[in-house]
């Protein structure tokens, strides 16, 4: 029985891996056919490149399944996103800064993952102190984290380009773009702090049984304020990433990201009811995605079809999921 | 009125506190602008807000029935863009039932996900957000849709014409509310409703079809949707294939605002009503104070959280919560 468990526990947290390189062959034999183009689909530039696309969605998925393994959810990153993203570009024009030279960089790196935390806090300290619902405290907050996008810039993009930052955003450090390593690093050190800290093993206890964690002596408030800092934080990471190569914000960017991140995390196996999930597996559900996105472009399929194939996916792994995890044939139906 | 404690008042401002809320906001308004109060203006807020107040009521079943929809927004986009593209190919007699009849297959897969297999509501409606979208673009070939002959068509009745000198979107939006607001309050069938939101085990235990009822709460809230992309195709005779995004949750947001509770079991037909008419107030009386639209997102976000903070603070007695 018991070597059946982990039989079972083992297909599931593979489940998503096994995925990915079924997109692979698919889209390698696939594209032998239908693609126009000569380069083979797991090209490694290809592949690399693959990487450095799916890094800003990914940073903000990382943080995203904390969030949901604690059993809360956050839809306000995509307005954070993009308010971090201002307030980077245009802290580099403040006139206070002028003097700096090129020291203006990791100053406004600075300003933008501090936003990030302060929006993140402020959802976090709302959850603890009101006790209303995250679900609701952060739709309430992609709408007013919105609305203060349009107010610093009306309906006007933000743009600012340092070709010094540009070059750095550009790099390719052991041929991964700086972007990437980004992505790498945060998955590793969240998936360190997920697996070896107390406060990893607390984030599964609290999701799994908020009430026993309680009575366990585990501070949950303060413990849900950390982890919304956190998913500010890497959403503004996110951002500083991605547009120190851009180098200009719309006040619409960033919209849909939540949706886009949950989509991922949930692909990576982790329960909206908390108390499992992994992050390696999230990083997988981000990969299996762009895969996705480039596979159908590859083969000659209209971008069009990208949504609809996500979408019927998630909802196949849903299902899936029911299936594996129902407990026996004569469970009751309720 | 002798015996009238702070604890009445107190369960007095919990129960309708949003009504009486919406009361001081209009009171405060028509104070600082008498343009506010105007019976062309009051209309006109009503009107635009007729489309999102639609969809909302289907969604309000739904989430009484204890579940979620977030595919409210690219399922609206994928009406209008149907019903624009069938006037054209087929008319709009053939057209507009057809596109019902579309719209409801999608409530319907929804609700077969939901209600009978009882797949997770905010994933599986994630995922139809996500491949509604797709099936639009894909329809549409990612083109705007536009009506050939915007001039002589009979199909702009929906979202321009008048009856009785009341614009149409209004009584539409009217006639459906009261409709389902018997059908909630009245019948049988509202009842369930509750039953199974409040209490799904309880309610499958004293006989009621738990998986039944939430298929057709998903069914209504696509007819809605479906209304609603009528309304608006026909308002505007032409439409991009995003003409719904971002709108599920605003709807939710005026659902939330009426007093709805996510966990499903509570809200009416009229607080729905009232939450839709909050939000179209506001974003009206903002404006007419010359402050640009995006304030209103930043108000919205206050009130809402208020708005739940207040309800949820008085039903456990005290204001701050017992999280650790």
């Amino acid at each position: 029985m018991t070597s059946q468990k982990n039989y079972t526990k083992y297909i599931k947290q593979g489940a998503i891996w096994g995925f990915i390189l079924v997109e692979l062959i698919f889209f390698s034999v696939a594209g032998h056919f239908l693609s126009l183009s000569d380069t083979a689909f797991m090209d490694f530039d290809n592949m690399l490149l693959l990487l450095k696309q799916s890094a800003p969605i990914g940073i903000i998925a990382i943080g995203m399944t904390v969030i949901m393994i604690n059993g809360n959810i956050d839809l306000s990153v995509g307005a954070t996103f993009a308010l971090a993203g201002i307030v980077m570009l245009d802290s580099m024009t403040w006139p206070i800064f002028a003097g700096l030279g090129n020291w203006v960089i990791p100053v406004s790196w600075l300003l933008a993952l501090l936003t990030g935390a302060i929006l993140g806090g402020l959802n976090g300290l709302i959850v603890w102190k009101t006790g209303v619902d995250a679900f609701i405290v952060t739709l309430g907050a992609m709408l007013g984290y919105r609305g203060l996008v349009f107010m610093y810039n009306g309906e006007n993009p933000t743009s600012h380009l340092n070709w010094t930052l540009v070059d750095f955003a550009e790099a390719q450090f052991l041929g991964i773009h700086t972007a990437s390593w980004f992505f790498l690093a945060v998955t590793a050190i969240i998936w360190l702090v997920m697996t070896r800290t107390v406060h990893g093993r607390n984030a599964y206890a609290i999701g799994d049984n908020r009430e026993a964690a309680i009575n366990a002596g585990i501070r949950v408030g303060p413990h849900f304020l950390r982890n919304f800092i956190l998913i500010g934080f890497l959403a503004a990471l996110s951002a500083v990433v991605f547009y120190s190569e851009s180098g200009s914000v719309n006040p619409n960017d960033g919209e849909l990201y939540e949706l886009w991140a949950i989509t991922a995390v949930v692909l990576g196996g982790t329960k909206l009811a908390g108390g499992s999930g992994s992050i390696l597996s999230t990083f997988g559900g981000v990969i299996a995605i762009q895969l996705l996105r480039k596979g159908l472009g590859y083969i000659g399929a209209d971008t069009e079809t990208v949504n609809l194939v996500i979408g019927l996916i998630l909802i196949a792994v849903l299902f899936l999921d029911r299936q594996l995890n129902r407990k026996g044939r004569g469970e009751l139906r309720i | 009125m002798a015996n009238f404690t702070r604890k009445d008042i107190g369960v007095l401002l919990a129960r309708q506190g949003i009504l009486i809320a919406f009361v001081v906001f209009m009171i405060g308004f028509a104070l600082v602008n008498q343009r506010f109060v105007a019976p062309d203006n009051i209309l006109g807020v009503i009107r635009s807000s007729a489309i999102l107040g639609v969809i909302a009521l289907g969604v309000t079943f739904v989430v009484i029935g204890g579940n979620l929809d977030l595919s409210v927004g690219s399922m609206m986009s994928f009406s209008t863009i149907v019903v624009l593209d069938l006037h054209d190919k087929i008319g709009p007699v053939l057209g507009i039932p057809a596109m019902y009849a579309m719209t409801l297959a999608l409530g319907a897969f929804n609700g077969l996900l939901i209600g009978y297999l009882r797949l997770n509501s905010l994933i599986v409606t994630l995922g139809m957000l996500s491949a509604i979208y797709g099936l639009t673009l894909t329809y549409s070939g990612g083109k705007n849709m536009d009506i050939a002959d915007k001039e002589h068509t009979w199909f702009s009745v929906f979202g321009q014409g008048h009856i009785l000198g009341v614009p149409s979107p209004i009584v539409i939006f009217a006639g459906l509310a009261i409709a389902l607001a018997v059908l909630l309050a009245k019948t049988p069938f509202g009842r369930k409703v509750y039953a199974v939101g409040g209490n799904g085990v309880a309610a499958t235990f004293s006989g009621i079809p738990r998986a039944r009822i939430v298929f057709l709460t998903y069914l209504i809230s696509s007819f809605c949707v479906a209304t609603a992309g009528l309304i608006q195709a026909s308002r505007s005779l032409g439409s991009q294939n995003t003409v719904g995004q971002g709108m599920e949750l605003e709807v939710l947001a005026a659902v939330i605002l009426g007093g709805a509770s996510l966990l499903g079991g509570s809200g009416t037909v009229f607080k729905t009503v009232i939450g839709v008419l909050i939000l179209g107030f506001i974003q009206n009386g903002l404006l007419l104070a010359g402050l640009q639209f995006y304030v209103q997102y930043v108000v919205t976000w206050i009130i809402i959280i208020l708005a739940v903070w207040l309800d949820i603070a008085a039903k456990r007695g005290r204001l701050w919560s017992p999280i650790a």
